[in-house]
């Protein structure tokens, strides 16, 4: 407890961020507490739940399994990333339009999982976006708009 | 702009991740809990020892029960009753212990994690006692005193005995619904302060039921009510758990008052599975007389309610309202109950998203698939002959829920049974349901019917104002718990003023901007808020109006409003804006006659609440080597009176199935021998995702609107849950071919599997 604390750089959608952290600090608390990017939120903090998901490297990591000091040298993405300015990302605008969302608190990690694998794989067919999506979970929606969301900013996303 | 499926105001700032949910809110120089809990189902504390834990940098204090000796325990909301209140639960255990997860100890520290490794070395030494962990067996010991039956009450009508003595059949029955609860993705948590400035503690994360827990901690911490503040954030989900007042929430404003520095607490999701409020978990056993159709001439009615280890804000409200409920859309003119508030050394337990109505559909539609089975009737046609007809409406059932007679406002039941019936086609559907059964395939049909209970008073207000610019201000003392509240309130009140949803801010859950206040539960906010939001933006326009006829030297008869302006009608160029009229409403102002400003508030009062209804329909095929129920159809039918906003009724029927779907298939709290909880983890509570849901089909109606209030709304917060539990088990029988094969729940796949073992076992 109360180790040292250990000084890095974080470059978190695209900026630098320069923080000094416990080597026990997760991601997901940095993020949120020495950054202040609190778009990402912690559902669960042991990898079920999926709300904390940001990409690394373009990929989606439970931002609570991973610790801040694993982190340089790496790109991460979190929500706050996705719009371009006061112009929505097509999948916010999608679960906008769709009513992806209720209370909101899952939102942010559903957003960035829809995100990598619909940038990695833009022509995912129905069966197998759903079996990605069954990894986060959602407890107010019933999941039925988030997928018709999903669809949605696919069809938009396409190139 | 009422009934148009618009997108909502409050997602803008949710998509971007600008929300500010309690765990977001921080304060200057605050300390941060955590709890310690006990490890024992049930025992009396012999020691315990926080000196390592005080001796860790950064941890400020280590309280136990000997330190809040003095606060009160944590009294009831909701049916209450005098037998019940010595079961209250203090905020730390006071020598005894009774459930694993009962707050023993708080840790207050610089940081959350010096705060976890403070908690970690409090030695706490139990010297354990045997727990109950069957309320439906014999009773335990509360305490030196008491036993664990904490309240026994029962409502009747008419002559049970008499109808009985003249029964066609008698059937007898015995149903139990597993113990599972809400869950919000978002922990619990509060930040609080004592400003010393203005004596004033305000508390930060309030959820639910803003004002009600202001009083309830003003009355504890023996401060004047109009000196704490509680704010509402944004809330990460309710379903009848989050918000209700936890000891937890009491030591973090304890603390602040006392140690006198911010306390922010953040509990963690193992924390939330043994110590936020469970549900469910009743037994029933019944008796039904039936005449010869399979019209139900009387029913008896016996049920524990296992309530854990305290009765915690909700008294009896969950076993009342299984009571009350329990008869749903059918007549049954002969109706006896009795609900038992049982203990046991589990978690508590309060309300979940149809809370007695979940459990009670499961048992009452089972018991008609029952009288379907026994008398060769058709499922579909034995719930016709005894349906309440329209005729019929308003229907007094002869007994009381919540304070109030349960008097069913309005239903056109047998229209909604002829829909479903139609949509799916049900005759060709049990057809080819029977072909494929014979042709060796585990497929079946699910029936539930059921009446909601909505609109809870008994009352509600709303305050509109307009500024400068003409931005119009909708505040209410309700809450909002992610369910589009504010999206809800806006169209009602744009539907009245002509003004664009842009141009409207929803205020809710602040405790120091309006003087009364309910809040979020009981499908309530829209009913309540909602007519009260109506009546009052019909007062605002009204006075637009009359202060425009001064401005515009018109008369009013001659103005109309439309786009946030008044107008002459036929000559669009004499407009005054609400913007204008706001301006020239100023306290000195000749036009304001001592009522100053473009604001109208208004109070909606009513005793009773107003009753939706639906029939849910599934077709489900199991597969019986891995013991997973796939449901090929799920058609949700539900009335609602009038819809607001039809995307987000179907919005909340569609999420609050899901929520049914996990409580009958495989959510389960369920405990060891010693009573250890086995599900403190989402790997072991197990909701469902993405992967476990079907494309349900919504028939939403809007066939009885309620007489009660001028918008005819109902509430739609709870029907996509209600009925799923005995749809499930309905579908599973007529799978198996084996009616009344399933008499609980969860049906997880583990016991399905082995259903369909023993029926190959047994051909």
């Amino acid at each position: 407890m109360n180790a040292e604390r250990v000084e890095l750089t974080l470059t978190v959608n695209g900026e630098p961020r320069a923080v000094a952290v416990e080597p026990r600090k997760t991601l997901a608390d940095t993020l949120r507490e020495d950054c202040g990017l609190t778009g990402t939120h912690l559902g669960c903090e042991h990898g079920v739940c999926g709300a904390c998901t940001v990409l690394v490297d373009d990929e989606p990591v439970r931002s609570c399994l991973m610790f801040a000091v694993q982190c340089s040298g790496v790109e991460i993405r979190t929500v706050e990333g996705l719009a371009d300015g006061d112009r929505l990302h097509p999948i916010q605008q999608a679960f906008w339009e769709h009513h992806g969302l209720q209370c909101g608190f899952c939102t942010p990690g559903f957003l960035m999982l829809a995100t990598s694998v619909l940038e990695a794989r833009p022509d995912i067919g129905d069966e197998e976006l759903r079996e990605v999506l069954a990894s986060n979970l959602c407890r107010c929606t019933g999941y039925q708009n988030i997928i018709t969301s999903v669809h949605a900013a696919r069809d938009q996303m396409r190139p | 702009m009422i009934g148009e499926s618009v997108p909502r105001l409050e997602d803008r700032p949710l998509l971007r991740g600008e929300g500010r949910f309690v765990a977001d809110i921080d304060l200057p120089h605050q300390l941060h809990m955590r709890i310690v809990r006990s490890h024992a189902a049930h025992g009396t504390i012999t020691s315990i020892d926080a000196a390592e834990a005080l001796a860790v940098p950064g941890v400020a204090a280590v309280w136990t029960g000997a330190d809040v000796a003095d606060v009160p325990p944590i009294d009831f909301r909701q049916v209450g009753a005098d037998q019940m209140v010595p079961y209250r639960q203090p905020i730390l255990a006071q020598r005894r212990v009774r459930y694993v997860g009962e707050p023993v100890a708080a840790v207050f520290a610089a940081d959350p994690y010096t705060a976890e490794d403070g908690a970690e070395r409090v030695v706490v030494e139990v010297a354990e006692l045997p727990p109950v962990l069957d309320a439906a067996g014999p009773l335990g010991d509360f305490d030196e005193r008491l036993d664990t039956e904490a309240y026994v009450f029962t409502e009747a009508t008419g002559d049970v005995e008499e109808a009985f003595a003249r029964a066609e059949h008698i059937l007898e029955a015995e149903f139990r619904v597993g113990r599972h609860t809400g869950v919000p993705l978002e922990c619990r948590g509060a930040v609080a302060a004592h400003h010393r400035d203005t004596q004033t503690l305000e508390f930060l994360g309030a959820a639910k039921v803003p004002f009600q827990n202001r009083d309830a901690l003003a009355q504890m911490l023996g401060l004047p009510p109009s000196r704490v503040v509680l704010r509402e954030a944004h809330v990460g989900g309710g379903f009848g758990v989050r918000g209700e007042l936890y000891p937890e929430d009491v030591l973090v404003a304890l603390a602040a008052l006392r140690l006198g520095r911010p306390v922010k607490w953040i509990e963690d999701r193992q924390e939330h599975l043994v110590a936020a409020n469970h549900s469910r978990d009743q037994l029933h056993r019944l008796r039904v007389a039936t005449d010869a159709r399979g019209v139900i001439e009387g029913l008896e009615v016996e049920f524990v309610s296992d309530q854990g280890a305290y009765v915690r804000t909700h008294g009896a409200t969950v076993a009342t309202l299984a009571a009350a409920m329990l008869p749903g859309p059918y007549r049954i003119p002969n109706y006896r109950v009795t609900g038992r508030v049982r203990l046991s050394n589990k978690t508590p337990a309060g309300t979940y998203r149809a809370p007695g109505r979940y459990e009670s559909t499961f048992v009452r539609e089972r018991a008609m698939d029952a009288v379907a089975a026994e008398l060769g009737i058709d499922r579909a046609e034995v719930r016709r002959r005894n349906l309440i007809g329209s005729d019929e409406m308003p229907f007094e059932r002869g007994i009381d829920a919540l304070g109030t007679p349960v008097v069913y406002d309005s239903g056109r039941y047998e229209t909604m049974l002829d829909r479903v019936l139609d949509h799916i086609d049900y005759s060709a559907l049990t057809e080819s349901l029977a072909e494929r059964r014979a042709a060796g395939e585990l497929v079946g049909l699910g029936l539930g019917f059921f009446v909601e209970k909505s609109g809870l008073g008994p009352f509600a207000g709303s305050r509109i104002t307009v500024d400068g610019s003409g931005r119009v201000t909708v505040t209410t003392g309700e809450a909002s718990v992610g369910q589009g509240f504010e999206t809800v309130m806006a169209q009602i009140c744009s539907d009245v003023l002509g003004v664009g949803l842009d141009s409207i801010s929803v205020v809710h859950g602040q405790t120091d901007q309006m003087s009364y206040g309910m809040g979020a539960f009981a499908s309530r906010a829209t009913v309540m808020a909602g007519t009260a939001t109506h009546d009052a933006s019909e007062a605002l326009r009204q006075r637009a109006i009359e202060a425009a006829a001064e401005m515009l030297e018109a008369s009013a008869d001659d103005l109309v409003m439309a786009d946030g302006a008044v107008s002459v009608a036929g000559s669009p160029a004499q407009a005054v804006t609400l913007g204008e009229i706001a301006s020239a409403l100023g306290p000195a102002s000749p036009l304001a006659r001592g009522r100053p400003g473009l604001v109208a508030e208004e109070w909606y009062t009513t005793s009773h609440m107003n009753y939706p209804y639906g029939l849910h329909a599934g077709v489900a095929a199991l597969d019986p080597d891995t013991g997973r129920l796939a449901f090929e159809r799920y058609v949700i039918a539900y009335d609602v009176g009038r819809a607001i906003n039809p995307m987000l009724v179907e919005g909340q029927i569609v999420g609050g199935a899901a929520q049914g779907f996990g409580g009958a298939l495989f959510e389960d709290f369920s405990y060891d021998e010693i009573g250890q909880p086995q599900a403190t983890t989402f790997m072991d509570y197990l909701m469902p995702t993405a992967a476990e849901m079907p494309d349900l089909e919504i028939l939403l109606s809007e066939d009885a609107p309620s007489p009660l209030n001028p918008l005819g709304v109902k509430g739609a917060g709870e029907g996509g849950t209600n009925a799923c539990g005995a749809v499930v088990a309905a579908a599973i029988d007529d799978a198996l071919g084996r009616p009344g094969a399933v008499t609980s729940l969860p049906v997880t796949p583990e016991r399905l599997h082995a259903m369909c073992r023993s029926l190959a076992a047994t051909g």
